[in-house]
C-alpha cells in the first residue's frame, strides 16, 4: 500500500505547531485519493511530548525520533533523519506544512530523496496515479496544477487552505525509531522568540493589520485588537521600517492570513500584501485614499484617518455586548 | 573571497499577471522584465560582504535562461558585481535541474559563500537554495534577514547583515522564522538564502552602467556542465483565483459595525 508521510513540527516551547495539523488533514485527503495509508514523523529532543496529540488525528502510524542532537531544529540534522525514515518506509508523498521549518527543511528533504517539489500546495486532485496539486504562483494572481513525476513526491501544505485535523479519530500505533544522525556544518546559535499576549496571526478569527497610514503609531489596532481577542498584523512597509515586529507581516513573502474578518486600516493595498490576505473570509478597509487599491478586494470600505475611525469603532462595537 | 548570486529573470512584481483563457500560460504582452527582487538583495548583501572584508574579491553573478537573461546579468554588473556567468538553456527548468546547474557552476568557481534569492517572484517555489545546499553537502541559512530597521543608520551606512566570524571561516546569519529570529553559525563554504529586509539594494549608478557594458559574461550550457535538464514536474493548467465580489463603501462606523453585525454576521 502507498504511504503518504507528512512531517509534524514541535515549537521551541515543546507544544505542537498547530499548522501540523492542518498539513494532516491534507495529508489524510491525499491518502485517501491516492488509496494509501498515512503516517506522522516527529523529531525532537523529546518529541513524545506531543505524541498524544498527534496519536488521535487519523494517521495509522506516528513515528517518533529521539535524539540529543535534535533539539535544535536544523535542516541539515533533520532533512536526513527525514530522508532515512521515507526510505525506509518507502513512503511516496512525504509533506509537512509550509511554516517556516518545512520551507527551510522539505526542499533539502527533497534533494536527498531525488524528488521533485511542490511549495504551498492549496488542494489535491484527481486520485491514484493521476494526481496533481494546485499551488499559488505570481503573488497568488494564478493557480498551477502540477504533477510531480518522480518516484517520490515532496509538497508543503498552505494551512490556511485545509482545515485543522481534529482529535479523537482512532489511536495511531506509536512506534519509536533511532533517527539517523549526521554532523552539520551549521549550528544553532540562538532563538529571539517575539512574545505576544494576543493570537498567533495564522490562527486568529479576527486579524488587524497596520500600515505606513500609522505612522508606526499601533495604539488603537493593538488596543481594538485585545477587545477583539485579534492577532495585530502590518504590511511590509511597516516592518521594514522596524516600527513592528518581522513576524507580524502579512504578505506573499510574510504570513499568509485568512480569518473570518481582516481590517486593514491605513494600509494600500500593495500586490505583495493582497497575496496574503485576500482569502479571508470578511475584509475591512479603512484608509483617507479613496483611490487605495486596498477597496478593491474589501466587503466593507471607509474612507477616513484610521486615528478617528478605530477608537469609533470600538465604542460602537462595545454597544454590542 | 569569492560570492556566487544568482539573478533569475522574472517579471516585474509591480506586473498585472493574467492567464491565457486556454490556461497554457501567462499572457505576456505588456510586461516587464527584472532581476528577482530577492536576488537583488543577494547581490547588494555579496557586494557588501566583499567591500568589508575583501575589496579586492568579486562577486560573480550567475543566470540561467535565454539570452535575455544577460539584461539581469548586466544590471547585477552594473550595481557592481565583477563578473558574470550565463548558463544559455530555453525551455522549462525544474529545482532539480536549476540546483544541479548551479552546483556545477559552483563547483567550477569553487565561491566561499553562494547567496541566492529565498524564492523567485514568478513561482514562489522557495527551493533552490536548499537543493543546492544538500547537492553541495554544504551548511544552509535560508531567509537571512535584519536585526536593525531598514530605515536605520547601519542600513544607510551599507553594513552587511550576513557577518563573518571573527576567524573568518564561517558567517554568522539572522534568519526569519515563525515567532521570532533565528541565529546559525554555517562553516564556509555555505548557502544562504535571502529575506526581504536583509537590505535594500542600490541604484545602478550611471558609471557602473557604463562599466558593467565591458565586464565579462561567460557562457555555459547545461550540456557543457553535464547537467540533465528533463523536467520533472509538469504544469497541466494555469487558472486565475475566484475574483472577490465588489465590496461597498460605507459612510460612517455605525453603519460599519451594523453590516458586520447583521450582515457579514462577523461580529
Amino acid at each position: 500500500m502507498p504511504i503518504v508521510l507528512i512531517v509534524a513540527e514541535q515549537q521551541p516551547d515543546g507544544n505542537l505547531r498547530k499548522a501540523s495539523l492542518n498539513a494532516i488533514s491534507a495529508g489524510k485527503q491525499l491518502a485517501d485519493k491516492a488509496g494509501a495509508e498515512l503516517h506522522l514523523v516527529l523529531l525532537g529532543k523529546e518529541p513524545a511530548k506531543v505524541a498524544d496529540e498527534l496519536k488521535g488525528s487519523g494517521a495509522k502510524v506516528v513515528h517518533l525520533g529521539a535524539a540529543p542532537e535534535l533539539e535544535h531544529y536544523l535542516a541539515e540534522t533533520y532533512a536526513p533523519a527525514i530522508a532515512a525514515l521515507a526510505q525506509e518506509l518507502k513512503a511516496d508523498y512525504v509533506g509537512m506544512a509550509s511554516t517556516a521549518q518545512g520551507k527551510d527543511l522539505m526542499p533539502r528533504v527533497a534533494a536527498r530523496l531525488k524528488s521533485a517539489m511542490a511549495t504551498d500546495i492549496t488542494a489535491i486532485n484527481g486520485s491514484g496515479a493521476d494526481l496533481t496539486f494546485t499551488r499559488p504562483m505570481w503573488a497568488g494572481n494564478v493557480f498551477a496544477e502540477v504533477k510531480l513525476t518522480t518516484p517520490v513526491k515532496v509538497f508543503t501544505v498552505r494551512a490556511t487552505e485545509f482545515a485543522a485535523a481534529a482529535g479523537g479519530q482512532g489511536a495511531a500505533e506509536v512506534k519509536t525509531f533511532a533517527p539517523k544522525v549526521e554532523a552539520s556544518k551549521t549550528k544553532f546559535v540562538d532563538f529571539k522568540e517575539v512574545k505576544s499576549a494576543r493570537p498567533e496571526l495564522t490562527e486568529a478569527r479576527v486579524v488587524i493589520s497596520g500600515g505606513r497610514g500609522t505612522k508606526g503609531d499601533f495604539k488603537e489596532i493593538e488596543a481594538l485588537a485585545d477587545d477583539l481577542g485579534a492577532a495585530v498584523g502590518a504590511s511590509r512597509a511597516v516592518c521594514d521600517a522596524g516600527w513592528v515586529p518581522n513576524d507580524l507581516q502579512v504578505g506573499q513573502t510574510g504570513k499568509v492570513v485568512a480569518p473570518a474578518l481582516y481590517i486593514a486600516a491605513g494600509i494600500s493595498g500593495a500586490i505583495q500584501h493582497l497575496a496574503g490576505m485576500k482569502s479571508s473570509k470578511t475584509i475591512v478597509a479603512i484608509n483617507k485614499d479613496a483611490e487605495a487599491p486596498i477597496f478593491q478586494v474589501a466587503d466593507y470600505g471607509i474612507v477616513a484617518d484610521l486615528f478617528k475611525v478605530l477608537p469609533e469603532l470600538r465604542q460602537e462595537l462595545a454597544k454590542l455586548k | 573571497m569569492k560570492i556566487l548570486v544568482t539573478a533569475k529573470r522574472v517579471e516585474d512584481p509591480e506586473s498585472k499577471i493574467k492567464v491565457k483563457p486556454d490556461g497554457t500560460g501567462i499572457v505576456q504582452e505588456g510586461l516587464k522584465y527584472k532581476i528577482n527582487p530577492f536576488d537583488e538583495i543577494g547581490v547588494e548583501e555579496g557586494l557588501r560582504l566583499i567591500a568589508k572584508h575583501d575589496p579586492k574579491g568579486e562577486v560573480v553573478v550567475v543566470s540561467i535562461g535565454g539570452k535575455e537573461v544577460q539584461e539581469q546579468l548586466r544590471h547585477a554588473l552594473a550595481m557592481g558585481a565583477h563578473r558574470a556567468v550565463w548558463v544559455n538553456h530555453t525551455g522549462p527548468l525544474d529545482q532539480l535541474a536549476i540546483a544541479g546547474l548551479i552546483q556545477k557552476v559552483t563547483e567550477k568557481e569553487k565561491p566561499d559563500l553562494v547567496i541566492l534569492g529565498k524564492q523567485s517572484i514568478d513561482d514562489d517555489q522557495n527551493q533552490v537554495g536548499q537543493y543546492l545546499a544538500e547537492f553541495l553537502g554544504w551548511g544552509q541559512a535560508t531567509f537571512a534577514s535584519k536585526v536593525e530597521s531598514l530605515e536605520s543608520e547601519a542600513e544607510k551606512n551599507k553594513v552587511p547583515a550576513v557577518t563573518l566570524t571573527a576567524d573568518g571561516k564561517a558567517v554568522r546569519v539572522v534568519r526569519e522564522v515563525d515567532n521570532g529570529l533565528a541565529t546559525v553559525e554555517c562553516q564556509l563554504p555555505a548557502v544562504v538564502t535571502t529575506d526581504l529586509r536583509l537590505n535594500q539594494p542600490r541604484y545602478a549608478s550611471l558609471p557602473g552602467i557604463m562599466k558593467a557594458k565591458s565586464k565579462p559574461i561567460e557562457e555555459l550550457t547545461p550540456a557543457k556542465l553535464g547537467v540533465d535538464v528533463t523536467p520533472t514536474i509538469q504544469v497541466l493548467k494555469l487558472s486565475s483565483p475566484p475574483a472577490r465580489k465588489a465590496g461597498i463603501k460605507v459612510p460612517d462606523v455605525a453603519t460599519l459595525v451594523d453590516k458586520l453585525h447583521n450582515e457579514a454576521k462577523v461580529v
